[in-house]
């Protein structure tokens, strides 16, 4: 009896000290950090690694035609001011969200193209996660494929990554999650079947085979804040664009892998 | 925007197996689900598939509304001669598509 009885103490100890958050998350090392990659099985790999199965290689081949498509007022093609996106873009997507100095903030790769548009193009923006987005920035961010995330070190951009890292840090919605208390804690685990991952944004726009579609960081984000039933931001929302600068501070040195595709 | 991606080697040995990959672009849309206010949303589905070497069909499968979004069919060959490989998808709402790669095989 009185062994039970000691079992039932100890249980209760162990439910109190999960219960209780812990004192101060702490980011992965440099030297710990891995691409969502690692994480996935092996036939998923092989579905990335081949540019002839890998699906997301479908947006890239649209996103190279539009590149050359003539849009808007001005009648100009994204190829008429930027030439050979192999050689302009390159490493474009290793250094974005960029700060914008007319807005006075930073912006992502899809509002980049849409700014483009509206300032050079004269065209109408185009949806958030619409194909013509997608696969624009897929091409784009796959010119960058290999090269090291390098993000952009203006002094301008230093407060936006801080309000990005508090927002990860910051426990919210109805399960009372920060983005950290999974990604930094406990991305060796598995939520329900699933690796945890370590929130390291190295793919973008990724193929989520899930989805059955390629997808932006921010459709990511807002599946995420979703499923710790917090109020999500709209697409574009400065909140967003700011988390997305956060993460790319952490996977800083990480190679680039769009079209990446994930479970 | 429907586009393909194929992947036949460009030279082959006589008698050799070769696989033969191809990658289509498609919604895939069961006729299952509703959407947000009760409505069908309605079936547009790739339905066949047929690979044709010189003329000849070599390989032929009908597709479902299981079959997940953006068709990824592969399948093996022997190498008999040099040629060309003919790739058609017929689908729901008049879909075709087609597609064509050549082999050298000494």
């Amino acid at each position: 009896m009185k062994l039970t009885g000691t079992i039932n103490v100890v249980a209760l100890l162990v439910a109190a000290a999960m219960a209780i958050p812990p004192l101060a998350a702490t980011e992965i090392p440099p030297n710990e950090r891995r691409s969502g990659y690692t994480f996935m099985a092996p036939d998923t790999q092989a579905i990335q690694d081949d540019d002839t199965a890998n699906p997301g290689m479908l947006w890239v081949l649209d996103g190279e035609a539009l590149w050359k498509r003539k849009a808007g007022a001005a009648g100009k093609a994204c190829a008429d001011c930027h030439n050979d996106a192999s050689a302009t873009m390159k490493g474009v997507a290793a250094r974005y969200p960029a700060f914008d100095k007319v807005l006075g903030r930073p912006v992502n790769l899809e509002q980049r193209v849409n700014l483009c548009r509206a300032r050079h193009q004269e065209a109408s923006p185009l949806a958030y996660e619409s194909r013509d987005l997608l696969a624009l920035t897929a091409f784009v961010a796959e010119q960058s494929r290999g090269m090291a995330i390098a993000p952009d070190a203006t002094s301008e951009l230093a407060p936006f990554v801080a309000k990005g890292r508090d927002f990860f840090m910051r426990r919210q919605g109805q399960l009372n999650l920060g983005c950290t208390n999974c990604h930094d804690d406990n991305w060796d685990k598995h939520l329900a079947g699933s690796a945890v991952t370590q929130a390291l944004p190295t793919g973008y726009p990724i193929y989520r085979l899930e989805w059955q579609s390629v997808g932006s960081l921010q459709r990511r984000l807002r599946n995420c804040i979703t499923g710790m039933r917090a109020q999500s931001y709209d697409y574009g929302a400065p909140g967003l664009v700011e988390l997305e600068l956060y993460l790319m501070s952490r996977a800083q040195g990480m190679p680039i892998e769009t079209p990446a595709v994930r479970p | 925007m429907a586009s393909a991606l194929i992947n036949v080697p460009k030279k082959a040995k006589r008698g050799d197996i070769i696989e033969i990959k191809t990658l289509m672009s498609h919604i895939m849309e069961t006729g299952y689900r509703h959407t947000a206010s009760g409505q069908l949303v309605p079936r547009d589905i790739i339905t066949s598939f047929a690979c044709r070497f010189n003329g000849a069909e070599i390989f032929r499968a009908d597709l479902f509304p299981a079959i997940a979004a953006n068709p990824f069919v592969s399948f093996f060959t022997v190498a008999t001669e040099s040629g060309k490989f003919d790739f058609e998808w017929i689908g729901d709402n008049g879909f075709t598509e087609t597609a064509s790669a050549t082999i050298a095989v000494e």
